[in-house]
């Protein structure tokens, strides 16, 4: 778009627009609404579902505003009789094709087809309507579910999955009437190379695409008598769950979560902050021991290979193991705060509560699909049990409470529970792209030099934002004695969220250009905050809310630094040793597995 | 002067030369003058595309020749193929010398495969006569939407034949994302022959906006069906005593997505840009001839042939057959049913996102507008 300015009339209304811009652009800006499909906000510009089509004075055919640039005294009309009649018809044929009714599906009243139905007084199915099925549920995924007859065609999760994430199990196959959106071959989604990250369910307009629903087994869990039931929020579904009960995105409600998770049922409410800390106290650890390594030669690690790279995002470590099988050196081996978090509750908070772990159901809230995943890889069994045992996304939750009759939004606020359940600014931040990184950096810095980060308030700005690769160094001087072999040396940092951008920075590695000590990366946009388990929709300014929040929910903790984590440091003291020690190797670290384009794990378990 | 003719005997790399000698500019002009409009179908006067492509910004440019001649009843490119395929790599070089671009491609349908042999001959035979062009041979894959000019680079591209979003043009960001003249196999045969026998001799025949000699494949209900060469805007009246036509009901003209003229009341329309579509197939239907048999196939092809893309298209033509399998069973309905279907033909023309859904609904369209009494029986 250029910043010159062209004459164009909409509905009898003139107005000035940017040249370059579409006529979908230049209508919202105008404030007239313009129906659309297939168009999303993060994706590329399609113009296949014809729904947004409008009249242009001249033109034979309607034009459909999402593709087409506007023109210098272009004259569009956005509710002409043309173009009502032809958006109503294009309504009926994709609803003849859709399978299934409103009241049984999921996405019941967040559906954008329905939506559409509506705003046409959609009242008959004039073209016929599919009763029947013509294809299976494939629920073999752990994360993601697929219902192709509720599918429409609209290529979104194509160009969510390629686009944006740059992993493409989706394309169109065959033509006509027998369109439609499949996997490679056929594939069921488990045996494709698809990292979980639910990317293409935030997009999808209708039901085709949702996340793997355990909200009955963890029912079923807290009715038990036997069980105790603990669960784990992480900060991102705080920031966003207002949104399931009509909030605007970028409030947090996560003192009147507390008190709803206690009211269904959860025996404990625990921190996810607080594995975070955790995270930061191992990670950062590892990173400068595999600078010392790096630049002393010292034996101190195992593996020094750098850039060390962030393994707290699931579907970013499986990204890995697919696309870049060779490079997983680089991935610290810590687990992610859920799997620690597992880990820890069924040993020490088991302990703590004196509860037989075999009688604990680990359940966590996640703002992510690929943690579905991600608790259920063969590896994560560290505390002989399987350390999480449901992983619980944002929408999920919203539907659990929905169900409970609650009314989050006017309860009483309510702490985290013990012995882990406090976490700093820190661990907050973890929720938005960059924050692992704001986190460590916090930790590493002053851990080296004893002083506080030099940015204003403790805000490493240059690491926020929404840009899709993000850079930062600092110059470490004057450092402590024992880290002397860091003096003067300037560490470069670099943060990337949505695959598709991490690939730059691990293409830059396997180039052996990458300048960076330490990368942060996040299979999501946005991080966890845009997480494919989040509320619906999502867009940048939804992303960009949610963040505000979470930056201000550590401006107002009363630690914001992940050392300074008091309940972390007792945990180290009591149970775990140091970072790095031999109880925190066996319950916090763990390995990967090289996967390749193969989508199976060779030993066939996940 | 004697009346144009683009089957005649031309020396190959004659009008190349000539080309060169002229330069660019000129040539642009000589086909302006000609008032040569696109063979293909769509009839965009070839000059202005040429010059547009020119006068685009873009180090790169290509040129790519459509001959994916996919549409029902058409076979007329089939004989340039195989009898004038020099005239057409020579367009081509032409084309690609007014471009300065270094590739020119040739899409041949999946179809035509037999011909390769030959065609390479005359592709190395070109390149040796004008050693500046690189010539590209791609085969289709046998889709009909690949005819349609963005599916087609879609293709060469080595992806899903899906026609692209327009605006931008393939004059400003075809193949590769690059400025390309694409045109039609007639199209560039035309042009040896404007530039050698001159813009004047062509536009001598014609009417006010469709000049020069076209070629028509004609067949179905006709004694002596083939490709005939007439001078644009001939009545369907001479169309059909030249072919020995018999007992005609309606004559389909332009393929599948064509319509229809009944030849009780259309004997003295003429087949020009201006009057029925001149793109190339002439299907003549006798009396004997069920109506609704030639409506059925028509959208069963469509069917079958929508690239799948968008929903007008795929889901129209689909709802579409069903009404029509309903027509076949002598079923009754109702006239709102079939005003319905009528509206939804005509957002099938107004909404799709190509030529191909755009035209998908039209022979459904213009036979239910002659023949509705005979064709359906409304519940009154």
């Amino acid at each position: 778009m250029s910043d010159k300015l062209i004459q164009i009339q909409i509905n009898g209304k003139e107005y000035e627009v940017p040249e370059g811009s579409t006529i979908l652009e230049a209508c919202r800006k105008a404030g007239w609404h313009v129906p659309t499909l297939c168009h999303h906000d993060d994706l590329t510009i399609a113009g296949i579902c014809r729904i947004c089509v409008v009249e242009v004075e001249g033109w034979r055919t309607l034009q459909a505003a999402c593709a087409t640039p506007v023109a210098p005294n272009m004259k569009i009309h956005t509710y002409s009789d043309k173009v009502r009649l032809a958006r109503r018809n294009i309504l009926e044929l994709m609803l003849a094709d859709h399978y299934g009714e409103c009241y049984s599906c999921l996405r019941n009243q967040k559906c954008e087809l329905q939506k559409l139905a509506y705003e046409y007084g959609i009242d008959e199915y004039y073209f016929g309507h599919k009763t029947e099925r013509k294809w299976k549920v494939d629920e073999s995924s752990y994360s993601v579910v697929r219902d192709k007859d509720k599918c429409i065609q609209c290529n979104r999760c194509i160009r969510t999955c390629e686009g944006i994430q740059t992993v493409g199990i989706f394309d169109k196959v065959f033509k006509g009437h027998d369109c439609t959106v499949d996997t490679f071959w056929n594939h069921p989604m488990r045996e494709t190379i698809c990292i979980n990250c639910g990317q293409c369910i935030n997009r999808c307009p209708t039901a085709a695409l949702k996340e793997k629903n355990e909200t009955d087994l963890v029912w079923e869990a807290i009715a038990d008598p036997t069980k105790t039931v603990v669960i784990q929020t992480a900060p991102a579904p705080r920031s966003a769950i207002g949104e399931e009960f009509g909030l605007p995105p970028g409030v947090c409600v996560t003192k009147k979560l507390n008190t709803a998770l206690r009211a269904i049922g959860f025996d404990k409410v625990l921190d996810t902050n607080f594995t975070a800390d955790l995270t930061i106290m191992e990670e950062g650890t590892e990173l400068l021991m595999r600078l010392k390594k790096a630049l002393t030669g010292e034996d101190c690690i195992k593996n020094a290979t750098l850039p060390m790279i962030t393994s707290c995002s699931p579907g970013w470590v499986k990204f890995c193991e697919h696309f870049f099988p060779e490079q997983l050196d680089h991935l610290s081996t810590c687990k992610s705060p859920q799997q620690m978090f597992g880990a820890l509750i069924k040993t020490y908070v088991a302990e703590k509560m004196n509860v037989e772990p075999k009688n604990i159901v680990s359940v966590a809230l996640m703002p992510c699909t690929a943690k579905k995943f991600e608790c259920n890889r063969p590896e994560m069994h560290d505390s002989g049990f399987k350390d999480v045992d449901f992983g619980l996304t944002t929408r999920e939750m919203g539907q659990m409470i929905r169900e409970t009759g609650i009314k989050i939004l006017d309860l009483p606020e309510s702490d985290f529970d013990n012995p882990i359940g406090h976490g700093s600014g820190a661990g907050m931040i973890f929720g938005a792209t960059g924050g692992v990184m704001e986190a460590a950096l916090r930790t590493a810095y002053e851990l080296v030099t004893g002083r506080p980060v030099p940015f204003k308030d403790l805000d490493i700005v240059p690491v926020r934002g929404m840009d899709g690769v993000r850079e930062a160094e600092v110059k470490l001087e004057n450092v402590k004695p024992e880290w002397s072999f860091l003096e003067g040396v300037t560490a470069k940092f670099a943060v990337a969220h949505g695959t598709g951008n991490a690939r730059v920075l691990l293409d830059q590695i396997k180039e052996g250009k990458s300048p960076y000590h330490f990368i942060e990366i996040m299979a999501c946009p946005g991080g966890c905050l845009g997480g494919g388990g989040m509320p619906i929709p999502t867009n940048l300014e939804v992303r960009k809310a949610r963040a505000k929040a979470i930056y201000a929910e550590d401006h107002a903790m009363d630690i914001r630094k992940s050392h300074e984590n008091k309940l972390v440091m007792e945990l180290y003291k009591d149970f775990l040793g140091e970072p790095l020690g031999h109880k925190s190797h066996k319950l916090l670290h763990t390995h990967y597995t090289p996967r390749g384009k193969k989508a199976v794990d060779p030993k066939g378990s996940v | 002067m004697s009346t144009p003719s683009i089957l005649t005997n031309l020396t190959k790399g004659e009008a190349y030369k000539k080309a060169m000698a002229m330069g660019a500019d000129a040539v642009i002009k000589e086909l302006q003058a000609s008032e040569l409009r696109g063979r293909g179908g769509a009839g965009f006067p070839t000059g202005l595309k040429w010059k547009f492509t020119r006068e685009a910004a873009g180090d790169k440019k290509f040129v790519v020749c459509n001959a994916d001649e996919g549409e029902l009843g058409t076979f007329k490119d089939r004989k340039l193929l195989l009898e004038h395929a020099h005239k057409m790599f020579e367009g081509m070089a032409i084309a690609a010398y007014v471009l300065g671009a270094k590739d020119a491609y040739l899409y041949l349908r999946w179809e035509y495969h037999f011909m390769k042999a030959d065609i390479e001959k005359a592709m190395a035979e070109m390149h040796a006569l004008c050693p500046e062009v690189h010539f590209h041979l791609n085969f289709g894959g046998g889709a009909y939407v690949c005819g349609e000019e963005s599916a087609l680079i879609e293709s060469i591209e080595g992806k899903r034949g899906e026609p692209r979003n327009k605006p931008p043009y393939p004059v400003t960001s075809g193949l590769f994302e690059c400025p390309t003249i694409i045109n039609n196999v007639e199209t560039f045969c035309c042009i040896p022959h404007i530039l050698l026998e001159g813009a004047a001799g062509f536009a001598s025949v014609g009417t006010p906006k469709s000049k020069g000699p076209k070629l028509f494949s004609i067949s179905g209900d006709v004694k002596k069906p083939g490709v005939y060469e007439f001078p644009m805007g001939i009545s369907l009246r001479r169309v059909l005593a030249a072919v020995e036509a018999e007992d005609t009901q309606f004559v389909l003209v332009g393929g599948s997505g064509g319509r229809i003229a009944c030849a009780e009341k259309c004997l003295d329309r003429n087949l020009s840009f201006e009057d029925l579509p001149p793109g190339g197939s002439i299907i003549v239907l006798g009396k004997k001839r069920n109506l609704i048999s030639a409506l059925r196939s028509v959208m069963d092809f469509f069917v079958e042939e929508s690239c799948g893309q968008c929903v007008p298209c795929r889901e129209g033509c689909y709802r579409m057959l069903h009404f029509v399998e309903k027509m076949e069973k002598g079923e009754k309905v109702s006239r709102k049913e079939l005003d319905r279907f009528l509206e939804l033909g005509t957002t099938m023309q107004t909404s799709s996102k190509c030529g191909l859904g755009q035209s998908a609904s039209n022979v459904f369209v213009s036979m239910l507008d002659y023949f509705e009494k005979e064709m359906v029986k409304i519940q009154n």
